[in-house]
């Protein structure tokens, strides 16, 4: 067990507020000076049904779920209270209890709401002996009971809270001050009452513990945010005002927050019919002059193929994000994956020229997405960002002057019309908007708006000529097609020299290396300083550009370590794939460790995982997978 | 000098600047109806004063869809039965431009249905036609949702079993504010009816029947066809919804039995278009949005400034 660290888990029914709880206590413990991460498992269900939430929290930057936790706040499904329903489901109100059994560490302590659970119940799933086996300290306390004395049940979540920071001994000024900024007049009132009294009433409670809470204190001002958060600004500082889309979870959040952000910044959100319009419309806003973004998860963005392909014919820039979720087909709704990589490099018709990036961490959300929408105007490319559901929805914090960046509202290659008054025409008077040979030697062949003068052209998903006439004459298919693929290997040279996306973590020199990408970097990041502890000689190298991939980093790490594992979460080892695909080699280095049952890795795992490739154990843990080398 | 200048240019406009100086190789078919078409929009252009820098067409997959080789416009070839929502989002982003959308009886009922029925429903501001011609062209003249029921094709060969949609029912349903149908051989109320939708406020539905001497020898061409506004036997208030339904309901099957009814079936100029009605709430910026990226003093906000806040 690590010391110094609270990791926070708290349990009850989809819909009882569970979420909106543990974003507050993370707040709160940031404002305290904490670093904080959370993580949120629930399941495909509107109310009712067992989630939880983890906040962990340390002295330094957390970069992953821990293993385990070591305090449990168990408030109850409330929505499981209806009699009707137990025929069908069981007792369900006690899952938050019992199905969190399992991974509470040693020493740990279990608080537990006997307001809405009834004795004889908590009796039957065992909790005594797991108690006593386990060496945790079991707190039962009737929250629901004083939050109806000042309020109304569902503020048994601030009772936990009150009483999670009696027992561990936090300040709850911070709590109060949450409850100040959000709510106001009797609301506030009962609040602040549901917690202090809870707070009393645990503070009298002699409860023993080993849980050692970590000190420490910013020196820069911190924000905490999610995922979905930091992609939505990223775009928004990146001149984005058009959205266009269909819900699905998880890039719905995406979808909402820009949706409720852009009118304020003048721009315009559409929720459409289908995928397929969603990504037709952001194309025709871009095609129009406007920065533009559609998304989707897996089954919509199936639909966003074609689009996607006269993107790419017409060079076009959009941006789409693909928001992973387990798949095939509508798979898990909120489990994450890693399984959409192939689909998203290699869906739709013909040889593709696109961009794909992969962000890790809810720093590179923000920064791949300014990247995302960079190189799409500028390279007129549609650029997909490929996240999942685990980066979405985790919050976490970091310092608030990550963002403080200048906009940038420049569409690209876009003329003036005293530009285009200069430019290349045809003798029909059409400007040549695709150009075979841009003046500047680049790949990119100016572009007119519609509404700008003499810039009339065709835009078409067929073959084209210069004009934008269709045409199937070979020279000019080959001119064209060369030129559009040709942006791949300028953008791998722009991305090399300005982005810096692939993130190296650990000593230079090492014997083995891990090789991760998207949101399991930082779990693997976690698991290097562990088995670097345990005396290994392991670096990790994080990937976030799929296409182009950055063939000569990888090719160099690679070639630095005797042995590299890759992490990654899904079955077929998607992303090793790629990466043999990519470089042609060192098939014979790379084997992979896999994980698909829905939740992400813990740093454990991955601990486990190597230590047992290296030494050619099987794997002990039956919810991972291991496919060893596969050579050249 | 303004970003778009082209737009709104009011000088004399003739219909020549709308044939492409070289004219492409046409590839439609020797006496195909889809050469109405594009004679009709090139005669109404200068009636609505448009000229050729400020027109954005998009047009879908068929036949049909290659109107913008011929029309010297801005063009969007785009993908089969994909034209609306494209353009659609077009005209959101500079509500300045005039766009029209065109497309066949296959792309616009057929694969883009859904795209139909929700761009009438949100009553964009624009003009899209659909080029009837009761048969899959391009594809070599397989049966279209406007096929007669019983129409044999090399996929249907028992005869079609379905009965044929009533598309501008569908789309007076949805929710559309112009409809109306036409015909390549009737030049003149062709040309009016395109100079009319293009100036209507909101979505407006042109059903053009064109022959396919190719794939459909049964073209309508060959029936009479009678002008509803001319005609004393189907009068009805053309602005009345429920009147506008009744008329169609009676009278569409004609359509497959000889006479053919053509003119305006519904005008609506009292909705605001979606444009305006976003406008309206707060949803949409008044001036158009696509000038703004070429604006040198607009002001582009950063979320650091605003909305990381909520994040302390
Ligand atoms: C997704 C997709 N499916 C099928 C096709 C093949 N296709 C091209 S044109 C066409 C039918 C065109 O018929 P219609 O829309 O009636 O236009 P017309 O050619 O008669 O003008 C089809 C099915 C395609 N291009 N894309
Ligand atoms: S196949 Fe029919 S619709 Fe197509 S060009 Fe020929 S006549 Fe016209």
């Amino acid at each position: 067990m690590t010391d110094n660290e609270l990791i926070w888990r708290i349990a009850g029914g989809s819909g009882d507020g569970i979420d909106s709880t543990s974003q507050n206590f993370a707040k709160a413990l940031m404002r305290s000076g904490l670093h904080v991460f959370t993580h949120r498992h629930y399941p495909s269900r509107i109310r009712g049904g067992h989630t939880y939430v983890e906040v962990r929290a340390k002295d330094e930057p957390v970069q992953s779920r821990g293993d385990g936790y070591n305090f449990l706040l168990a408030l109850g499904d409330s929505f499981a209270r209806n009699p009707q329903e137990e025929a069908y489901y069981g007792k369900e109100e006690l899952k938050p209890l019992y199905e969190n059994f399992d991974e509470l560490r040693e020493g740990g302590v279990l608080l537990y709401d006997q307001g809405l659970l009834d004795e004889e119940d908590v009796d039957e799933v065992g909790l005594e002996e797991a108690a006593a086996e386990n060496g945790w300290e079991v707190v039962p306390m009737d929250l629901r009971g004083i939050a109806k004395e000042h309020g109304r049940e569902i503020m048994r979540n601030t009772a936990g809270i009150g009483a999670t920071a009696a027992i561990l001994d936090i300040d709850t000024a911070p709590f109060e001050n949450l409850i100040e900024q959000n709510m106001d007049g009797d609301m506030q009132e009962a609040n602040l009452n549901v917690l202090h009294d809870a707070y009393e009433a645990a503070a009298e409670l002699d409860v023993d513990h080993d849980i050692e809470m970590p000190e420490n204190t910013h020196d820069e001002e911190q924000v905490i945010l999610s995922g979905s958060n930091a992609i939505s600004y990223g775009a928004l500082d990146e001149g984005c005002r058009f959205i266009s889309g269909y819900p699905m979870t998880p890039w719905t959040d995406v979808f909402t927050i820009m949706s409720q952000h852009l009118s304020n910044f003048g721009g315009i959100s559409e929720q459409v019919e289908d995928e397929i319009a969603a990504a037709a419309l952001a194309l025709g806003a871009s095609h129009a002059g406007v920065k533009a973004m559609s998304g989707s998860s897996g089954g919509g963005f199936a639909l966003m193929s074609e689009p996607l392909g006269l993107a790419e014919m017409t060079e076009t820039p959009i941006v789409l994000l693909e928001a992973m979720r387990a798949g095939p087909s509508t798979g898990m709704p909120t489990k994450p994956e890693q399984a959409d990589l192939e689909h998203v490099l290699y869906t739709s018709q013909g040889d593709s020229a696109r961009i794909v990036f992969a962000p890790a961490n809810i720093r590179e959300c923000y920064t791949q997405t300014r990247s995302a929408f960079r190189i799409a105007y500028d390279y007129q490319i549609p650029t997909i960002v490929i996240y999942d559901q685990k980066i979405q929805g985790e919050l976490r914090n970091l310092p608030a002057s990550h963002f403080d960046e200048e906009p940038n509202a420049d569409p690209g290659s876009v003329l003036t019309e005293e530009e285009i008054e200069e430019a290349a025409h045809h003798s029909s008077g059409k400007f040549k908007r695709f150009l075979h040979e841009p003046e500047d030697g680049s790949n990119v062949s100016p572009r007119s708006i519609p509404g700008q003068k003499n810039g009339r052209f065709l835009a078409t998903g067929n073959e084209h000529n210069e004009e934008g006439h269709i045409s199937e004459d070979p020279q000019n298919r080959i001119a064209q097609m060369n030129r559009r693929l040709g942006k791949l290997d300028d953008i791998r040279a722009d991305l090399d020299e300005t982005a810096g996306h692939q993130t190296y973590y650990g000593p230079d020199e090492a014997d083995y290396g891990i090789l991760v990408w998207g949101s399991q970097q930082d779990t693997a990041f976690e698991a290097v300083d562990r088995l670097n502890e345990n005396g290994h000689s392991v670096k990790a190298l994080g990937v976030s550009d799929m296409m182009p991939y950055p063939v000569e980093q990888v090719s160099e790490f690679l070639e630095s370590v005797d042995e590299a594992l890759v992490v990654e979460m899904n079955a077929t080892a998607q992303f090793r794939g790629l990466t043999q695909k990519e470089i042609g080699k060192y098939g014979d280095k790379m084997s992979s460790l896999l994980k698909y049952n829905g939740n992400p890795f813990e740093p454990a795992e991955i601990v486990d995982g190597f230590e047992s490739s290296i030494n050619g154990e099987d794997l002990a843990a039956t919810n991972l997978k291991y496919l060893p080398a596969a050579g050249d | 000098m303004s970003a778009f200048s082209a737009i709104g240019d009011d000088r004399e406009i003739d219909r020549d600047e709308f044939t492409p100086g070289i004219e492409p190789q046409a590839t439609w078919c020797p006496g195909c109806g889809d050469f109405g078409v594009l004679k009709a929009l090139k005669q109404a252009m200068p009636e609505v004063g448009k000229n050729p820098d400020e027109v954005a067409l998009f047009t879908g997959i068929g036949c049909s869809g290659k109107l913008n080789s011929y029309f010297n416009s801005y063009g969007f070839h785009t993908i089969h039965g994909r034209s609306l929502p494209v353009a659609r989002a077009a005209k959101l982003a500079n509500p300045n431009l005039e766009v029209i959308a065109a497309g066949g009886d296959g792309d616009g009922y057929g694969i883009g249905g859904n795209h139909l029925i929700h761009t009438a429903r949100e009553n964009h501001d624009m003009t899209y036609i659909v080029f009837n011609n009761e048969i899959f062209g391009l594809t070599k003249g397989q049966t279209s949702p406007t096929s007669p029921k019983g129409h044999k094709s090399k996929t249907q060969p028992h005869g079609s079993a379905k009965s044929p949609i009533r598309p501008l029912s569908q789309s007076l349903n949805a929710g559309a504010t112009y409809i109306a149908r036409t015909a390549a051989v009737n030049p003149n109320q062709a040309k009016e009816i395109i100079a009319e939708a293009i100036e209507h406020d909101g979505f407006a539905h042109i059903d053009f029947l064109t022959q396919c001497p190719t794939w459909n020898k049964d073209a309508k061409h060959y029936v009479p066809y009678t002008d509803i506004q001319q005609s004393d036997e189907y009068e009805h208030d053309i602005n009345d919804r429920q009147e506008a339904a009744e008329m169609m309901f009676q009278t569409e099957d004609k359509l497959y039995e000889g006479e053919v009814l053509t003119g305006r079936y519904y005008v609506d100029d009292q909705n605001p278009s979606y444009g305006d009605e976003k406008r309206s709430t707060g949803e949409m910026p008044e001036e158009p949005l696509a000038e703004r990226y070429f604006d040198e003093d607009a002001e582009w906000e950063r979320t650091y400034d605003e909305l990381l806040h909520h994040h302390k």
